[in-house]
């Protein structure tokens, strides 16, 4: 598709760290506060060379925590700059206080989040274990599931959080190591373009003398509910806004993803829900398991909050069965894996009829290798005429 | 008296009248009856002008100023939490500093924080220091009541010796507070900021030209106003006496008046003849369960701080316990 404007079309080699640096480099993002965690790390030490070198002008802080790192982050989106900051695991645990406050007050701000499990034990490889403790904290939150779709994501997600309808703060999600520290090839689309797709606009209720606002307030009993409950209509409109910024980004560079993706769906009987690195794999492996006759289709979660609820009932409408792969345990939840559990209620809400299947794998980067997605596509195949009351913990020794 | 600075600062406030007439912290908020932050805000908020953001931590004055949808804040002012002053002020200025370089915005703005002594000896050491640290252009000021009062008057590393709280309290074994208190103005000046100072509202032309200083030294680094805050509820007063609370304070010793500028270091407010420091004490029910000896003990304390000041001026700026 023709794009508008002078798009580099040559793709670079980049991690997906470098390639999140990239996009807050060509969004001319004013203010990156954050704070080292691996593996996290190399998108920051990369922002700080482009602004060592001149290629963005912006202030950096140093912060002592990520606790800090997302105040200031917050307090200089407030102020009226564009924002910035990523971090993983005990450092998006850390910021846990200010997640909700970041929301509650309504300020747009991107973080990235490469993810990894949380301590204890300490473990630095790839989970979903910190997303996952933090996604009813009020931000949008994206998976991404390649370096090229983490770039294309971190300027959607600038456009949704800025949009004066929405006010939200976004996280765009994707596997430490697996993905952080794995090169792919990567077309950039440069500044102009970068900033012609999500124009700078400012918190419009930014602390301005000229204009004094009170940001922060404490609110009784007969006024915090309707705050909360205008957080709720701005997740509604994120979603619309959110379809709107993948649309409007297919048609100028011509990569689209929608907020929820169904890869080989056409014809499918069963399907496997993965995010992130999963996903890229289950869609090497998938078209071997179709000349195998194992007619499984990729359900592929990009936005997860909000959920989109219209694609997955659109996309699930035929399956027969649903493995849904959790990269976190819900200790004692009735499904031990916490996107299965929304899953059940999407489907008891929405009257679908599929087996729904459990399973949560890979915790703390456990292996999981070409024969191990093979096999959850042959248990989605299964439970098709079967049920799995259980959640599965795969590939665990007991 | 200020000796040979090179650029010297000159201050606008001579006296009462030079103070602006314009009210930036006004009426409605529900601070109790006689505490006097509000004062003190008062006075921070004319000396700052209309170009300065308020950051507040969480506390007392942050709750009892802003319950929704009232502000007593006639400037841009922000409360984020109760542990990240220093941070949310680093932020608000890295943001204006970068809007300025990028023609953005086009004037000077200046920042301000204020938290409590909980939000800043305590639980926001951490991002105060960072904030220091790194040079952030921040005046800093920390109102400083002695305890966590906002939550129930609980212990804070700034409640002094002997001090009732709700969980120091009096009983068999325990006779109040048996920590002295941090030394919050040496952890700051251990940073090398540029101009550190502390104050009293019962001496408000001495504080006012603090705050203007400090705002003037932001310019060159992070500057920090120590403030010390009688608390009627907390200290347990009669409401009507907590400027002279907080007179006594200086006048024993307790609290000397003083300013770190550029390292060099001056008492603003030199007392003569020093009162005992029963008088302070006895006014206080916080104090109330101390006996004689405790009271002597503390004497002794303040006396022994009370020489390291006058060896630090080099002179006696504090003299002997009036007989
Ligand atoms: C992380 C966190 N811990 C505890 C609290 C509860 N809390 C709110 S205000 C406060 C005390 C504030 O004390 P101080 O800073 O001395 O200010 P004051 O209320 O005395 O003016 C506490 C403990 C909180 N808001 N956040």
């Amino acid at each position: 598709m023709a794009a508008r404007g002078e798009v580099r079309a040559r793709p670079k080699p980049m991690s997906t760290n470098s390639a999140v640096a990239a996009a807050v480099k060509d969004l001319d993002v004013d203010v990156v506060s954050a704070y080292p965690i691996t593996p996290q790390t190399t998108v920051v030490e990369k922002i700080a060379e482009y602004i060592a070198n001149g290629e963005l002008e912006a202030e950096m802080i140093h912060v002592e925590s990520e606790h800090s790192a997302l105040s200031a982050a917050l307090a200089a989106a407030a102020t009226g700059a564009r924002a910035f900051t990523a971090t993983a695991s005990q450092g998006l645990a850390l910021m846990h206080e200010i997640l909700h406050i970041v929301s509650g007050l309504r300020v747009p701000l991107v973080m990235s989040i490469a993810m990894r499990a949380l301590s204890a034990p300490i473990s630095i490889w790839n989970d979903h274990s910190d997303l996952m403790n933090a996604r009813d904290s009020g931000w949008v939150i994206y998976f991404v599931h390649t370096a090229q779709e983490a770039y294309d994501t971190i300027l959607q997600a600038y456009r949704v959080a800025e949009d004066p309808e929405v006010l939200l703060p976004v996280m765009v999600a994707y596997d430490g190591f697996v993905m952080s520290h794995t090169v792919e090839p990567v077309v950039t689309v440069g500044r102009e373009n970068a900033l012609s797709y999500a124009p700078k606009r400012p918190f419009p209720y930014k602390l301005d003398p000229d204009n004094p606002v009170t940001m922060g307030t404490l609110a009784g009993p007969e006024w915090y509910y309707e705050f909360k409950y205008q957080q709720v209509q701005a997740m509604a409109k994120a979603l619309e806004k959110a379809r709107e910024a993948d649309r409007e980004f297919e048609r100028r560079f011509g990569r689209g993803y929608g907020v929820m993706e169904c890869f080989m769906c056409e014809g499918a009987e069963a399907l496997v829900m993965a995010t992130s690195s999963y996903a890229t794999t289950l869609k090497a492996i998938l078209p071997e398991m179709w000349r195998q006759g194992f007619k499984v289709g990729l359900l592929r979660l990009r936005l997860y909050r909000p959920f989109p609820i219209r694609e997955f009932t659109e996309y699930t409408s035929n399956a027969s069965s649903l493995v849904v792969v959790d990269r976190s345990i819900s200790f004692g939840a009735p499904y031990q894996g916490p996107l299965a559990s929304e899953v059940a209620s999407v489907k008891v809400k929405e009257g679908l009829d599929f087996n729904l299947v459990s399973v949560v794998a890979g915790i703390g980067q456990r292996k999981m290798e070409e024969e191990d997605f093979k096999a959850l596509v042959r248990l989605a195949w299964e439970a098709r005429s079967r049920k799995y009351p259980e959640t599965i913990f795969y590939g665990v020794r007991e | 008296m200020m000796g040979s600075q090179p650029e010297r600062f000159k201050s606008k406030f001579r006296g009462i009248l030079d103070i602006p007439r314009e009210e930036r912290f006004v009426s409605g908020h529900r601070l109790c009856a006689g505490c006097p932050v509000g004062t003190v805000m008062r006075m921070l908020t004319k000396v700052a002008g209309k170009d300065s953001i308020i950051v507040n931590g969480t506390g007392c004055l942050e709750v009892s100023s802003t319950p929704y949808p009232y502000t007593s804040w006639m400037n841009p002012w922000i409360h984020v939490a109760f542990e990240n002053t220093g941070a949310v002020a680093s932020g608000v200025e890295a943001a204006l500093k970068v809007l300025k370089a990028k023609g953005v915005l086009g004037k000077d703005v200046k920042v301000v924080a204020v938290a409590g002594d909980g939000g800043t000896f305590d639980i926001g050491l951490q991002s105060l220091s960072g904030m220091l640290e790194r040079g952030h252009k921040v005046m800093y000021v920390l109102y400083d009541n002695e305890a966590y009062m906002n939550t129930g008057i609980q212990r804070s590393g700034a409640t002094p010796w002997g001090a009732w709280t709700t969980t120091t309290p009096v009983g068999k074994k325990w006779k109040g507070e048996w920590r002295w208190k941090k030394d919050i103005m040496g952890i700051v000046l251990a940073h090398r900021v540029p101009y550190a100072a502390t104050a009293s509202p019962s001496h408000p032309m001495d504080m006012i030209r603090k705050f203007e200083k400090a705002l003037y030294y932001t310019r060159e680094g992070p500057t920090f106003v120590h403030v010390l805050i009688p608390c009627t509820t907390g200290w347990r007063f009669d409401p009507a006496l907590s400027i002279k609370v907080a007179r006594l304070a200086v006048e024993t010793g307790i609290w000397v008046l003083y300013e770190v500028e550029k390292g060099k270091f001056r008492v603003t407010h030199k007392v003569r003849k020093r009162k005992p420091v029963r008088e302070y004490l006895k006014l206080q029910g916080r104090f109330r369960h101390l006996t004689d000896d405790d009271i002597e003990y503390i004497q002794k304390i303040v006396d022994e701080e009370v020489d390291r000041i006058n060896k630090m001026a080099g002179e006696e700026v504090i003299g002997p316990v009036e007989a």
